[in-house]
């Protein structure tokens, strides 16, 4: 299964500050929290975590060597 | 529950005591799991336990009254948190949090004393432990002080893909917060590394393409 950002649903206000700045379109927001309904488009920029203002969306990257 | 005998003879703390002496105590540990995300300790509280991580990772971390956060240092299965302020009686000086499901073997700063009152040969165990803390602290001053904010990013990097032990997942917020930078800037630089072709941002993973040239990078840049 395609891995998404993680919501920390406690922290989303639901403020929509990250649906209306995901470049992907891929964020709603359902029920008063941030939800990632278009997940083929989410190509995980980061953008969503940078302007959440609750801390409430993680872009979490592995880092690896090549080869 | 007590802790597990083999976590407790492969830890540095309690090297160079006997299996019969390790299994007396590890009735005084108890465990306790946390929820990625959740934190453990606060800044200022009183150092009541000391805390050993069994699985997953724990970032120590500052924060200011403006609200940035400095991480001093990620925890990872094996090493312990919480010490300074069970040793000195003092309040905790950072805050700490899970990154991931952790689980963790706790004592309490009494029983760490009765420990080391009733095994002072482990005394010198902990002289070590502390040492190699502070060694870990000044080379984040010397970081902070004297490498330019790309150089820093680099040496993360190399760090976090290191091969030995499995090593949690970074946001970039947690890097800005190793760095000691805004997270914009790491944006940033992680765009200038790729543009360089130093690494490659696949998704959710961060390739190293070119190991040499980001050492190169830690170097050049302090």
């Amino acid at each position: 299964m395609l891995e998404m950002p993680r919501v920390d649903l406690e922290k989303c206000t639901g403020c929509g500050t990250c649906a209306a700045a995901c470049h992907c379109g891929a964020i709603v927001i359902v029920e008063g929290k941030a939800t990632i309904i278009e997940t083929l488009k989410c190509g995980w920029c980061s953008v969503c975590e940078a302007v959440c203002p609750e801390g409430a969306l993680y872009c979490e990257f592995e880092i690896v060597i090549e080869g | 529950m007590a802790a597990s005998i083999e976590f407790l003879q492969a830890s540095p703390y309690f090297a160079g005591m006997t299996e019969p002496e390790i299994e007396v105590i590890s009735g005084l540990f108890f465990q306790k799991t946390i929820e990625k995300g959740e934190k453990i300790t606060w800044q200022g509280d009183p150092g009541e336990a000391l805390y050993f991580v069994a699985s997953g990772a724990v970032k120590c971390f500052k924060t200011s009254p403006e609200g940035k956060e400095q991480i001093l240092q990620i925890v990872l299965p094996g090493n312990s948190f919480n010490d300074v302020a069970v040793f000195d009686g003092g309040l905790s000086p950072t805050s700490t949090e899970a990154m991931s499901l952790v689980n963790l073997y706790v004592i309490s700063r009494s029983d760490m004393g009765g420990i080391l009152t009733d095994h002072p040969k482990i005394m010198i165990n902990v002289i070590d432990i502390l040492s190699s803390k502070i060694r870990h602290l000044l080379e984040l001053v010397e970081d902070l002080s004297f490498r330019q904010v790309i150089g820093r990013i680099a040496r993360i990097l190399l760090e976090y893909a290191d091969g030995a032990g499995p090593k949690p997942k970074l946001t970039q917020h947690e890097m800005a917060a190793l760095a000691g930078t805004a997270r914009e800037v790491v944006g940033r630089s992680l765009k200038t590394l790729q543009g360089d072709g130093m690494i490659r941002m696949e998704r959710n993973r961060l390739v190293i393409a070119d190991k040499e040239a980001l050492s190169q990078m830690v170097n050049a840049h302090s």
